[in-house]
C-alpha cells in the first residue's frame, strides 16, 4: 500500500480525516450483591490521541486485551465512550445518537475479524452487500442488484454467486464479501478489525493486496488493526502501538521500526519472526516476563514499567508523555522516560540468545 | 421471484461448471434428515388425515345424512333410551346420549380442536418471538420488566384464570382462543429471549450496526431468520398443549358450549355412560390422543432434524451398510480399522 514512506506532511491539515482527542473508554464491572452497583472500570482505552489521514493506513498493533478493538469500536461509533472527542472532517461524531451518526456511517466502515462470525449465515451473498444500499435508502431492485454484482466484481467473486449463502465460500472468499459490504456505501475510512488473522498466509496476502489496491482507487483510509507486525507493515503508513490501553508509540512506519524507542516496541519486533535466517540468528530478542496486567488495576506511572527491562524506580511513579524524543521526527512520538536508543542491546531481565 | 433473476440463474448454470456442487441449505438438509424419519412421516400423514377429515366433515354428515346437531330419539338410541353402539343403525361409530351421530360429532370436535391449536399458537407465536427478540435485544430495564412479566404468566394458575374469565364472560370461541394464546406466548417467549441474547453478541449483528441499521430491522432481518429452527419447532409442540387445553376447558364446561361439538365437551357428557357405553368415551378420547401425539412426535422430529449432530446418526447407518458392501467385494480393507471406515464414508 504505501509507495512514498518518507515522512508525512503534518501540516497538510486538509489530509486530516478523522482526528481522536484523549479517547477514554472504560467499561464498569459490576458486582456486589441483590443490587448490582459498580465495583471498578476496565480501563480499556485510557487516553488515546490519534491523526486519520486521507487515503492513507495507520496501523494498530498491541497484544491481545490491549484495547485495539475498543478503540475501533469507538471511532465507529459503535459504543459509546467515555471522554474524550473524534472529529470527522472537522466535524465532532462524538457519542451521537444512532439518528445523527446516520450519514456519518455511509462514510466509517468496518471489516471485521472473523469472516464466519461476521456475515448472517441466514441471508444471502447478494443480501449481505446490498444490505448497506437497504439500510440507506440507496437504489432499489434490479439497480442495486447491479451494483451489488459490480461490487462482488471488484473484490474478486464471482457475481453469479449472488444467492449462495455465505456457508458455500471459503474464509478468503467470505472475507471479500466483508469487503464488498465495506465498500458498498464507498466510504472514506475503512477501519480493519484483524481482517486476515483469521485467514492463512497465502490468503492474507490476496486479501491485503486487494485492499491497497482499493486505496488506490477510492482514495481509502484504513484504520489496520493487526498484531501481526509485519503485516502492519506491509500495509501502513504510520503506526500506533499499543499497550494497557495507552499508546506506547506512535509515528511513520520507518522511523518507528527502524529505530523503535519505546521498550515495548523493540521487544515486539525482536519477537517477530525473521525471514532471513542470518538476521534470525543474529538477533537479541528480548523475552517479556510475566503476564499482562489487569486494565480493571492498571500498574501506576508507566503501564510496562513492571515488564520493562529498563525500568527504574521513575517509572512506577511518573507517567511518561507521549512526546517526540531528542534525534527524533517530530512526528515519532514514544512514552518512555527512558527510551530505547539506537543500537543499544536490551540488556537485562529476561534477555537470551535467540537460538 | 422475478424473470430475470430467472434468467440470470439459467445463465449461470451455463457459465460456471463449479456450479455442479451445490450448496445444501439449512432448510435442505433439515428436510432431507425429517423425510427419513418414520415416525415424523407417520405424523404427518395423520395430522394431514385429521385436517381433510375435519375439513369434509358437513360432507361426511351429508353422506350419513346425520347433521352434527340433530338427534335421532327413535333410531339413534337403544330401547333403554341408552347411547347405540357403533355400526347399529346406520352410525358408524355409535351415538351419545340424546341420539347424534357420534363420528360426526367427532369430526366436528376436530375443526374445533384444529382451529384453536392452529390460531392460538400462531398468535402466541408472533406475541412470544416478538417479546422475547425485544426483551432480549434491547436488554436493560425493558428486558428485567418483560422477563418477570413472562415469569408471572408462567406462574399463573391458567385453570383458575380461565375459571374466573368464563364466569365474568360468557365462554365464546374468541375467550377461548385468548385465553390459551396468553397462556402460550410466555414459553416461546422465554426461549426467543435466550436465544437473542446469545445471537446479539454475533459479529455480523455488530456489522449491521456499523452499517446504521436500525434495532427493529436487526432484529427481525438478522436476528428472526437465525431463530426459526428453534420456534417451528416451539411451535409444532405448542399445538397440541392448546388443543389439549382447549379440550380441558371445554371438559370442565368453561369451553366451547353444546350443542357446538369439542372434543372436550363430548368427553364431558360421556363420563356419565362410561359404563354402558365405552365408544362414547373412547374415539373421542382416542382422536384428542391420536392428534396431540402426531404433533409431539412432529414436533420431535423436526427438532432432531434440525440438530446437525444427528447427521451423524444417519451417516453411521449409512457407513455400515457401506462397508458391509464393500467387505464382501473387496475383502482387503481390515472392516474394523477405524481408516477403511471413513474411506467407505466418504
Amino acid at each position: 500500500m504505501p509507495r512514498d514512506t518518507g515522512a508525512l506532511e503534518a501540516s497538510l491539515s486538509d489530509e486530516v480525516l478523522v482526528q481522536v482527542d484523549n479517547l477514554v473508554k472504560y467499561f464498569p464491572v459490576r458486582g456486589g450483591g441483590l443490587i448490582s452497583r459498580t465495583i471498578g472500570q476496565v480501563q480499556a482505552v485510557d487516553g488515546v490521541s490519534l491523526t486519520l489521514r486521507r487515503g492513507q493506513t495507520m496501523g494498530l498493533v498491541g497484544e491481545t486485551g490491549c484495547g485495539k478493538s475498543t478503540l475501533a469500536r469507538c471511532i465507529a461509533g459503535l459504543i459509546p465512550i467515555t471522554s474524550g472527542k473524534v472529529t470527522f472532517e472537522g466535524r465532532d461524531i462524538t457519542n451521537l445518537s444512532r439518528r445523527a451518526m446516520q450519514p456519518f456511517r455511509r462514510e466509517i466502515q468496518m471489516i471485521f475479524q472473523d469472516p464466519y462470525g461476521s456475515l448472517n449465515p441466514r441471508r444471502r451473498v447478494g443480501s449481505i452487500i446490498g444490505e448497506p444500499f437497504a439500510i440507506h435508502h440507496i437504489s432499489s431492485g434490479e439497480q442495486r442488484k447491479r451494483a451489488v454484482q459490480e461490487l462482488m466484481e471488484r473484490v474478486g467473486l464471482n457475481p453469479e454467486h449472488f444467492n449462495r449463502f455465505p456457508a458455500e465460500f471459503s474464509g478468503g472468499q467470505r472475507q471479500r464479501i466483508g469487503v464488498a459490504r465495506a465498500l458498498a456505501l464507498r466510504p472514506k475510512l475503512i477501519i480493519c478489525d484483524e481482517p486476515v488473522s483469521a485467514l492463512d498466509v497465502s490468503i492474507q496476502a490476496q486479501v491485503l493486496n486487494l485492499l491497497a489496491d482499493l486505496q488506490d482507487d477510492f482514495g481509502l483510509a484504513y484504520l489496520f488493526i493487526a498484531h501481526d507486525l509485519e503485516v502492519v507493515r506491509h500495509v501502513s503508513h504510520d503506526v500506533t502501538v499499543m499497550y494497557l490501553g495507552r499508546i506506547a508509540e506512535q509515528g511513520p512506519k520507518t522511523p518507528v521500526y527502524e529505530s523503535p524507542r519505546h521498550p515495548y516496541t523493540a521487544a515486539l519486533l525482536s519477537a517477530a519472526p525473521a525471514a532471513d535466517p542470518d538476521a534470525a540468528q543474529a538477533r537479541q530478542r528480548i523475552i517479556l516476563t510475566g503476564d499482562v496486567p489487569s486494565p480493571i488495576n492498571p500498574p501506576s506511572g508507566c503501564r510496562f514499567h513492571p515488564r520493562c527491562p529498563k525500568a527504574q524506580g521513575l517509572c512506577s511513579e511518573a507517567e511518561p508523555e507521549l512526546q517526540s524524543k531528542p534525534g527524533d521526527p517530530a512526528v515519532h512520538l514514544t512514552a518512555c522516560h527512558f527510551p530505547v536508543q539506537d543500537g543499544e542491546i536490551l540488556a537485562r531481565a529476561g534477555r537470551r540468545q535467540s537460538r | 421471484m422475478s424473470v430475470s433473476e430467472l434468467q440470470f440463474q439459467a445463465g449461470s448454470v451455463e457459465a460456471a461448471p463449479e456450479q455442479a456442487i451445490e450448496g445444501r441449505s439449512q432448510w435442505q438438509l433439515t428436510w432431507r434428515r425429517l423425510r427419513h424419519d418414520k415416525m415424523a412421516v407417520a405424523s404427518v400423514i395423520v395430522i394431514l388425515l385429521m385436517t381433510v377429515l375435519a375439513l369434509i366433515a358437513p360432507l361426511i354428515a351429508s353422506l350419513l345424512h346425520h347433521p352434527v346437531d340433530v338427534a335421532y330419539p327413535n333410531t339413534g338410541l337403544s330401547a333403554a333410551g341408552l347411547p347405540l353402539s357403533p355400526g347399529t343403525h346406520g352410525f358408524p361409530l355409535g351415538t351419545d346420549y340424546v341420539g347424534r351421530d357420534l363420528l360426526v360429532r367427532i369430526l366436528y370436535g376436530a375443526r374445533i380442536s384444529l382451529f384453536v391449536g392452529l390460531v392460538t399458537t400462531a398468535i402466541a407465536t408472533v406475541a412470544g418471538v416478538t417479546i422475547g427478540m425485544v426483551a432480549g435485544y434491547f436488554g436493560g430495564w425493558i428486558d428485567t420488566v418483560l422477563a418477570r412479566f413472562i415469569d408471572a404468566v408462567l406462574a399463573f394458575p391458567v385453570v383458575v384464570i380461565a375459571l374466573a374469565l368464563a364466569a365474568r364472560f360468557s365462554p365464546s370461541l374468541t375467550i377461548i382462543i385468548g385465553v390459551i394464546s396468553f397462556f402460550s406466548w410466555a414459553a416461546i417467549s422465554r426461549i426467543v429471549r435466550g436465544q437473542t441474547l446469545s445471537l446479539k453478541e454475533k459479529e455480523y449483528i455488530e456489522a449491521a450496526r456499523s452499517l446504521g441499521a436500525g434495532p427493529w430491522r436487526i432484529m427481525f432481518l438478522d436476528i428472526m431468520p437465525n431463530l426459526m429452527g428453534p420456534v417451528i419447532v416451539l411451535a409444532t409442540l405448542s399445538i397440541p398443549q392448546a388443543i389439549v387445553f382447549e379440550a380441558t376447558l371445554s371438559f370442565l364446561g368453561i369451553g366451547i358450549q353444546a350443542p357446538t361439538a369439542s372434543w372436550g365437551n363430548i368427553l364431558a357428557e360421556a363420563q356419565n355412560f362410561y359404563q354402558e357405553a365405552w365408544w362414547y368415551v373412547v374415539f373421542p378420547a382416542a382422536a384428542l390422543l391420536i392428534t396431540t401425539l402426531a404433533f409431539n412426535l412432529l414436533g420431535d422430529g423436526i427438532r432432531d432434524a434440525m440438530d446437525p449432530r444427528t447427521e451423524r446418526i444417519f451417516n453411521a447407518r449409512t457407513d455400515r451398510k457401506n462397508r458391509k458392501n464393500s467387505r464382501s467385494r473387496a475383502g482387503l480393507a481390515d472392516p474394523g480399522s477405524p481408516l477403511a471406515a471413513t474411506t467407505d464414508g466418504s
